[in-house]
């Protein structure tokens, strides 16, 4: 598949943008700015930014927990996305939501979860309602290796089967369910080879390379948006951090040093850099300023946050009911 | 006037959304061919094919999942859950998803859907097919509930769901789908959080859903004889709750009853009680007495489950154990 250098470059400025976000964020909130829960992306870049390359501005996606990345490459912006985790009238939710339930309906972003497996079965529907109403779009739903042992992954993998939905079931395999090893909670190794259950095509891919990614991707959503039925896609990757931000040990207590270091060897940016590099598709100058634009983009985002209000304490009874 | 049964009632109301709004779609176990549980939605299938009536797997979070996604989306689902005891099944994504998502993300999207499923406890169907335990959706704020008890409510109820922008828990009842009432053949809706007073009186207050509508009408006709007096009202929509009516109700009688189904403990008998109790405390002349389903499972065996459902007798006692507070 031919990826043309534009797309390689904006691939590897969405990652990095990625990773901005979710280190800062990291900071603020071990710093106390941030006032609650969040949970780091750092290491899995690829595979928001793969996936979501591939898609149009009015398709969707469901996200999770770990979903600041996703909406990253949905097309989210950082303003927006910090003043909803300082809590800020400004926020994509009003302030009233939080990282956890991080939604931006315009951007076809139909929300994050705070429950895992929570997007699965509405993923399902969204496929249902696209394929009702003849729409030209695909809905992406992103959870992790532990929503794979939730009941709602087979009830929505089987609903999107029957019903052909034009749904991409992207499995985030990070190898732990918060501190439980895959290996461990579920009894296959290769989570995609579940698909054949569903009658759909499953696929393990290397979550870690950014080209492996968005090619299966780019196939599944193809397959999707041409009547042919959902996909399951497990990328293999890995969390550099605890489960969530301010977890004691911030991952150490049920992993080794050696096997964390290990996969940071893998860092999906450094390698798809260097191949950028090499290849003469980037100057080392470029990524510099690349990387410059992002910091202020980041610094901006953080002022705005700042600056920005709290809602009214009469936002706590607004939007109950329509 | 032309008279329907609650059924037929809900079925013109299903038929005639379908039939002006493409959006309205009836998603459920069996509610096809078979025609739904209660037969509600029998022949729309022929009518309407399997695009707009569509059977599901047994399979709750699925069923859920299409009415949130679809509701997301821009269509304008209905989704059945079988019986009432099958949203265990389905709760994180009633209560966590279905409920919260309008709020949680600022207002940006509405989740208009009709959650519609089947409470009351009847035919030896035992414990996991009689619960009553619709008090939880009103303890989660984001659902509407709507429990009608005629036909005519039930048809204009479910018109009023289905435009409704929010999501609705839509609760028929078992033992009242062949009851039948006065119902016009064309459209009309009736408004959310409106009681209706089902009789007046001056004595009592009965605040009763469902099926106990009917038996409370009963046991205050008999007690008219005797020359005592009762208030019947319905409250129709749990939430929003019509407080007003019943308020001026409590403030005339100074005597309260509660029939609901629901177990005794926290139910929505409870609610009723807390609210007179904590708004209308110089008002009563008597202890406010809670009608509903005893706090164990619904037993199988028949004259166990005659004892475990709610009805006239034990209104009729409720009746004679507060005007003992009369003098």
């Amino acid at each position: 598949m031919e990826i043309s250098n534009r797309k390689k470059t904006e691939m590897l400025r969405i990652m990095k943008r990625i990773r901005t976000f979710d280190e800062t964020c990291q900071s603020l909130f071990v710093s106390g700015y941030i006032p609650g829960s969040l949970h780091c992306y750092t290491g899995e870049e690829a595979i928001a930014a793969g996936v979501c390359s591939n898609l149009r501005k009015d398709d969707y996606i469901l996200s999770n927990h770990r979903g600041h990345g996703h909406l990253i490459a949905k097309g989210g912006e950082f303003k927006f996305m910090l003043a909803e985790l300082f809590g800020k009238k400004t926020g994509y939710c009003k302030g009233i939501g939080g990282s956890m339930h991080l939604a931006s309906l315009e951007l076809g972003i139909l929300g994050a979860n705070g429950i895992v497996g929570g997007g699965i079965c509405i993923a399902s529907g969204v496929g249902f309602s696209i394929k009702y109403q003849n729409l030209d779009k695909v809905v992406v739903c992103f959870f992790g290796d532990g929503a794979a042992s939730n009941g709602v992954f087979h009830e929505g993998l089987n609903f999107a089967s029957i019903h052909k939905a034009p749904v991409i079931f992207v499995c985030e395999n990070n190898l732990y369910s918060i501190s439980m090893k895959q290996k461990k909670a579920t009894g296959v190794e290769n989570i995609s080879i579940r698909a054949a259950g569903y009658d759909m095509p499953g696929e393990t891919i290397d979550g870690n390379d950014i080209i492996a990614v968005y090619e299966s991707s780019a196939k599944a959503i193809e397959r999707a948006r041409s009547g042919k039925g959902p996909t399951l896609l497990e990328y293999k990757t890995y969390r550099w951090r605890g489960h969530y931000a301010g977890e004691p040990g911030d991952g150490l207590l049920y992993r080794d040093k050696e096997e964390i270091e290990m996969w940071k060897t893998k860092d999906p940016i450094k390698r798809f850099q260097e191949n950028l590099i090499n290849n003469k598709v980037l100057s080392i100058n470029d990524i510099s300023s690349m990387e410059k634009e992002i910091q202020e983009e980041m610094d901006k985002a953080i002022d705005f946050g700042n600056n920005s209000p709290y809602p009214e304490i009469e936002y706590l009874y607004k939007n109950v009911y329509v | 006037m032309r008279q329907i049964t609650y059924r037929e009632a809900l079925r013109e109301a299903l038929r005639y959304n379908l039939i002006n709004d493409e959006r309205v779609f009836l998603a459920g176990e069996d509610v096809g061919v078979v025609g739904g549980g209660m037969g509600v939605s029998k022949g729309l299938i022929e009518e309407f094919g399997p695009k707009r009536i569509v059977d599901t797997p047994i399979s709750e979070n699925a069923i859920a999942g299409l009415g949130i996604g679809a509701a997301l989306t821009g269509l304008r689902p209905v989704v059945e859950i079988m019986y009432i005891d099958f949203v265990t099944c389905c709760m994180d994504m009633i209560l966590n998803q279905m409920a919260k998502i309008h709020y949680m993300f600022g207002g940006q999207v509405n989740v208009p859907m009709v959650l519609k499923t089947v409470t009351g406890t009847s035919g030896g169907n035992a414990a996991q097919h009689s619960n009553n335990f619709y008090a939880m959706f009103i303890n989660t704020p984001g659902l509407l509930v709507v429990t009608p008890a005629t036909a005519y409510d039930a048809k204009g109820l479910f018109n009023t769901a289905i435009v409704n922008e929010n999501p609705v828990v839509f609760i028929e009842h078992k033992r009242i789908y062949n009851i039948k009432d006065d119902v016009p053949e064309e459209y009309y809706t009736i408004p959310f959080g409106k009681a209706a007073i089902r009789r007046q009186g001056k004595d009592i207050t009965i605040v009763a859903t469902q099926a106990l509508v009917f038996d409370s009408l009963k046991v205050a006709e008999e007690m008219q004889k005797g020359g005592i007096s009762c208030e019947v009202i319905d409250p129709r929509t749990l939430n929003p709750l019509d407080k007003d009516t019943i308020f001026e109700s409590i403030k005339k009688t100074g005597k309260l009853i509660v029939a609901d189904e629901g177990c005794l403990t926290c139910g929505f008998a409870s609610e009723i009680a807390s609210l007179a109790a904590q708004e209308l405390f110089g008002y009563l002349k008597a202890p406010v007495i809670k009608v509903g389903s005893p706090d164990t499972p619904a037993p199988y065996s028949p004259p166990l489950e005659a004892a475990y459902i709610p009805g006239e007798r034990n209104i009729r006692e409720a009746i004679i154990k507060i005007m003992k507070y009369s003098i």
